[in-house]
């Protein structure tokens, strides 16, 4: 008896959900990295779900594309937080509402 | 085609690739940086003559890379706006020398990605692409590293942009799990064939709900690719990253990145969503004209010049958008045309800044008074540039106008035509404005401004172009007309 695919897809929703959540509200940079690797947690979650429940498809294809998406997460977080290093040395803050100097 | 001889194809790729790690070698040895500049200039062209004359039967690599006149129109533009961007950047002090040689060599895998975004025509691909090219971007940014406002921008770069892609990959899962595939075409053919079929793609949803998650898809795919195009309501980020990065790097960012983004929304809707044109193409009016409207209305209250363009650049791609607005033949010409004209005066305008920029230490539009004085040479092409961007003829940007407002009135779009007109009217008003600045007002102080070579070089092809395209625009048609040979127009 395997899980239901509609409850896999309510629960990726709303981890997608909550991690979009995350990534409006929070000030803190780090934080907001956090909440986007939770949004691609949700992806990778659909992406092998479907590849289950798919009948006319090779079982690999959303496997592979789950684990490409991991790999790019993590570059994304590498670059993000070399980012934010370079922010705070600049202006000695990562929370995004002090960051101002661009603005209008 | 399978992969050894997929290689034959994309030796023009390979030939890069082997310059980016050479470059990255000889910067250990070399001091005089500005040689490995003139050197990645140098490979862009040969490996620009290195592309194959002729196209494969399918696509390379078991279709994950296709190559067709289409992509390589895009090629040459990534590759024209990459080798010019180096050209500018050799004049331009503020990056330092010691790093001079990893911007070069970010900007050359710069090309080689954007070569392959212009040939993704499978979801897996796009998004690597994409997320690939983002992540040089944001690198690109930042590049001032001790500058305060310039890792400002690509804090911002980076937060929005992985929200952003976070939002295409949901909708690409989506995509994938109402259809069962990831290649655009054969998503196009499965929602052809009828609404029956993904009854059986899905065991366990019953089948209702595929319609919704495709159209639920597509809406998120389009936000993921409208988020590099700065479209509304995605244009947030446009404005402080244009103005926080090295201005090389804005040019470049104002008009490749944009492009090749407009190249894969175009496979994307014109592939795997042919039938639900009506759809697409109503929503894409509405972001067109709220793009481009917006873009000019806040242009007009700029100061800094930097931040006026990256206004006028959003509006710039609300004009773009509305060639994908009236989908057709006509429609994907007037986008292409549009492209080419925008590239040639946008990066010629960004090069004008530099120039100025590299003598004046300031982008407030309070500096730009008197330039007539100073250096009457540079303050006419600047005026030139800015005429091509209002769309005066006989420069190029009249002729991407034309097209586009020609394919919005045979479309029977009036909301769209009308709002183009308008817009031109207010964007004019803001471009005559820096104008007004350079002739009328009085200059400060009289020194004359000097530039060095390569900028000169970069502006001049600019210049040349501008007026090639606007006094002989069959060029720029046929080129178009035969890069669209191969597309799939319903």
């Amino acid at each position: 008896m395997s899980i239901p695919l509609n409850h896999l897809l309510i629960f990726t929703s709303l981890l997608f959900l909550t991690g979009l959540y995350g990534a409006l509200t929070r000030r803190n940079a780090v934080g907001i990295l956090i909440a986007i690797e939770i949004m691609l947690n949700a992806v990778n979650i659909n992406f092998v779900a479907f590849t289950s429940s798919l009948k006319n498809t090779s079982p690999e294809l959303g496997q592979v594309f789950a684990i490409f998406v991991i790999v790019l997460a993590a570059t994304t977080a590498a670059v993000g937080l070399a980012i934010v290093v370079a922010i705070y040395r600049n202006q000695k803050t990562i929370y995004t509402d002090e960051i101002d100097l661009l603005k209008w | 085609m399978n992969a050894v001889d997929s290689l034959f194809f994309i030796r023009s790729e390979i030939f890069l690739a082997a310059v980016i790690f050479v470059v990255l070698i000889l910067d250990f040895f070399i001091q005089q940086k500005r040689w490995l500049g003139w050197l990645s200039v140098l490979s862009i062209l040969i490996a620009f003559f290195l592309s194959p004359s002729f196209y494969p039967d399918s696509g390379l690599f078991f279709n994950y890379y296709t190559l067709d006149p289409f992509g390589f129109f895009f090629k040459t533009i990534a590759y024209l706006t990459i080798g010019l961007t180096l050209l500018a950047s050799l004049a331009y002090e503020k990056i330092p020398q010691k790093q001079a040689g990893e911007f070069y060599v970010l900007l050359l895998t710069m090309a080689l990605l954007l070569t392959f975004m212009g040939g993704a025509t499978n979801l897996l691909m796009i998004f690597l692409t994409i997320e690939s090219v983002s992540l040089t971007s944001y690198l690109l940014t930042g590049f001032q590293k001790f500058d305060k406002r310039s890792s400002e921008a690509s804090l911002k770069y980076v937060l929005f942009g992985a929200v952003s892609s976070a939002v295409m990959l949901f909708g690409m899962s989506l995509l994938f799990g109402a259809s069962g595939t990831i290649e655009l075409s054969q998503i196009g053919e499965l929602l052809k064939s009828s609404a029956s079929i993904p009854q059986n793609v899905l065991t366990q949803t019953g089948g209702a709900n595929t319609h919704g998650m495709i159209l639920m898809g597509m809406l998120f795919l389009m936000a993921g690719i409208g988020f590099k195009i700065s479209m509304v309501p995605f244009h947030m980020w446009a404005p402080d990253v244009y103005q926080g990065a090295p201005t090389p790097v804005t040019a470049f960012l104002t008009v490749a990145p944009k492009a090749l983004g407009v190249a894969v929304m175009a496979r994307v809707l014109f592939f795997a969503f042919p039938d639900l044109v009506h759809k697409w193409a109503f929503l894409m009016t509405w972001i067109s004209i709220a793009t481009m409207t917006i873009g000019n209305v806040i242009a007009i209250s700029q100061s800094d010049i930097k931040r006026l363009l990256a206004y006028s650049s959003i509006a710039q791609a609300g004009y773009i958008l509305a060639g994908l607005a009236t989908p057709g033949e006509l429609g994907l010409q007037a986008t292409l045309i549009y492209i080419a004209a925008y590239l040639l005066t946008n990066l010629g305008a960004f090069f004008t800044v530099i120039a100025i920029e590299r003598n004046l230490e300031s982008n407030e539009l309070e500096a730009y008074n008197g330039l007539s004085v100073r250096n009457p040479l540079l303050a006419l092409v600047l005026t030139i540039f800015l005429l091509s961007l209002a769309g005066i003829p006989p420069l190029a940007g009249f002729i991407g106008k034309i097209y586009i407002f020609s394919s919005a009135i045979k479309a029977h779009s009036i909301p769209l035509a009308l709002s183009i007109a308008l817009n031109s009217a207010v964007a004019a008003y803001y471009y005559f404005n820096v104008v007004k600045a350079m002739y009328l007002a009085p200059p400060k102080v009289k020194e004359p401004l000097t530039n060095p070579f390569p900028i000169k070089l970069a502006i001049g092809t600019m210049l040349f172009g501008t007026f090639l395209i606007g006094l002989w625009p069959s060029l720029i048609i046929q080129a178009v007309v035969k890069s669209l040979a191969n597309f799939p127009i319903f």
